[in-house]
């Protein structure tokens, strides 16, 4: 395989990451567009702790995704008072803080405007990135098929009632608000330690505005959808580079063209029965 | 009756603003009653249930729950001491199952952590699935259990509902117009279950409110009148049916 495909299989495997962090807030009705905020923090957390402090890589991505994610719980709390368009707003200012923060902040230890350089001699494998990826798609297929994985389902479509079925919505809006924060995290260590470069540049609000579309274009109430959505957006660029200069225009109408096709997205969770939570009443008879 | 209520109000208040929709309200409903909260447009009936079940928090007065204060408490929790409600207008979670609808309203009733909650309690798993399944029948919703719930018949969905309160295991069920909408023979079918699920569940007190002053007649031993936020009166299907101050409320004062 050439370094070209390799440098795409990677790529997809953040995209996915990035993706999932989206979804997670978003299957419980929580639009977030501050997620490069998240994958920022966890960038710069891991690219800190192996270059100044020599740590070894699986350790340093697992404390930027809880340090990405505890501070996606703080991020959490005052979400739940905000809907829709108004939370979308409040979680964009949230990405902007922390772009302006590394640009302006630390810059002794991350290079603030001028870019993170010398992250590691070789970029990670392929296998790193997508061990992540198998991991946390492993941990949401559990998550899926659980009661709770319906429970946020279920606070998405309605939250009242939600609540009036026993379900503590606070915990489990601010507990996805927080899994999304902790995997944008892991991603982006990981997207550091492949480009072996960062700017807070990277991370700025069409990186979020993206992740949100991978999910609406692959399905939200999946996390296929997630994988879908990354996909297309990952590998149709690079197959239709035969268009030229037509590229972007004939992606944007592809986009276009999807939305009014697939509102729900292409995948919807219809197609993935087998993989829900199957009433599982082997020879049970009313 | 002197046993401990089930559910109690007292003095309890709500106003909107200016608007005051329940005024200084005392209702008391015991184990294994069937209910009636009925009154005019308007007259605060949804409102008491939103109340008891902690959608809106209370001004004034108390609300106790067998002996456990329950005012103002948060509506997750009060579910899970035992109040379960259906509404008004039919709420169902659009992309799910009739089956999901009651392994959700289950859910808490799985008592564990994050971990157990991936990883289920295998004979706890089978045990609540059992229940529902027997839920399921009792209602007549087997055979539409891997259906979307919105894409069932309008009675069935009225029924969809009605399971998923009983799924929580409340001890008080309340039913918000359960008859709304329906046509004869719908409402005749859910008479008809209604009293099945009281014969079941001895225990349970089921508090109901509706319009339609037959059904109400036909299923409650025990009936509240509102009239603008106020208990007019109270007492049972007979007594209510001579009351001069109900005759007013629904129709008007005699000039």
């Amino acid at each position: 395989m050439s370094i070209y495909h390799l440098d795409i299989i990677s790529a997809l495997g953040i995209n996915i990451l990035l993706a999932l962090s989206v979804y997670c807030p978003m299957v419980t009705g929580q639009l977030s567009i501050g997620n490069a905020g998240f994958m920022a923090i966890g960038a710069y957390i891991t690219a800190m702790l192996t270059v100044h402090l020599h740590m070894p890589l699986l350790p340093a991505l697992i404390a930027a995704g809880i340090v990405a994610g505890i501070i996606g719980l703080l991020v959490g709390f005052p979400a739940l008072r905000l809907k829709g368009i108004f939370l979308a707003m409040a979680t964009l200012a949230f990405g902007e803080i922390v772009r302006n923060f590394f640009m302006n902040f630390l810059e002794p230890l991350t290079g603030g405007a001028y870019g993170f350089r010398g992250i590691g001699s070789d970029p990670i494998s392929v296998f790193w990135i997508w061990g992540w990826v198998i991991f946390f798609l492993i941990f949401l297929h559990f998550l899926s098929r659980s009661r709770m994985g319906l429970a946020m389902l279920a606070t998405h479509d309605d939250e009242t009632v939600s609540e009036l079925m026993g379900i503590n919505i606070v915990r489990l809006k601010i507990g996805a608000f927080g899994l999304g924060a902790s995997i944008a995290g892991v991603g982006g260590g990981l997207f550091a330690h492949y480009y072996l470069y960062i700017e807070p540049e990277f991370f700025n609000v069409w990186k979020s505005i993206y992740m949100v579309l991978f999910v609406i274009m692959g399905g939200m109430l999946t996390f296929w959808g997630s994988i879908m959505g990354a996909a297309i957006f990952t590998l149709l660029p690079e197959f239709t580079r035969i268009l030229h200069d037509w590229r972007g225009a004939f992606f944007g109408l592809v986009i276009i063209v999807l939305m009014i096709i697939r509102p729900s997205g292409i995948l919807t969770r219809d197609m993935f029965r087998w993989d829900f939570w199957r009433p599982s009443l082997k020879g049970a008879k009313p | 009756m002197n046993s401990t209520p089930i559910l109690s109000l007292k003095d309890v208040d709500k106003n909107f603003g200016g608007l005051t929709a329940v005024d200084r309200l005392n209702m008391q409903v015991f184990a294994g009653q069937i209910c009636g909260l009925i009154g005019p447009n308007g007259a605060g009936k949804t409102t008491v249930f939103n109340l008891i079940t902690g959608v809106y928090p209370c001004e004034a007065g108390a609300i106790h729950l067998s002996n456990r204060e329950i005012t103002s408490s948060k509506p997750h929790r009060i579910t899970r001491l035992g109040v379960a409600r259906t509404f008004q207008t039919i709420r169902l979670f659009a992309n799910l199952t009739t089956w999901e609808h009651l392994l959700i309203a289950q859910s808490f009733l799985t008592r564990a952590g994050v971990g157990r909650r991936l990883l289920p309690d295998r004979q706890r798993e089978k045990e609540l699935k059992a229940e529902a399944q027997e839920i399921l029948s009792l209602l007549d919703l087997w055979e539409d259990r891997q259906r979307k719930a919105v894409t069932l018949p309008y009675g069935s969905q009225r029924k969809v509902e009605i399971a998923r309160a009983l799924a929580t295991r409340p001890k008080l069920l309340l039913l918000d117009e359960p008859a709304a909408g329906m046509n004869m023979r719908e409402t005749e079918d859910l008479l008809h279950i209604i009293a099945k699920i009281h014969a079941q569940k001895q225990n349970m007190a089921i508090l109901v409110i509706d319009h339609d002053m037959d059904f109400v007649m036909q299923i409650c031993e025990y009936i509240f009148v509102l009239n603008f936020g106020i208990k007019i009166t109270e007492g049972t299907p007979d007594a209510i049916q001579q009351d001069e101050k109900v005759k007013e409320a629904y129709l008007g004062k005699e000039e």
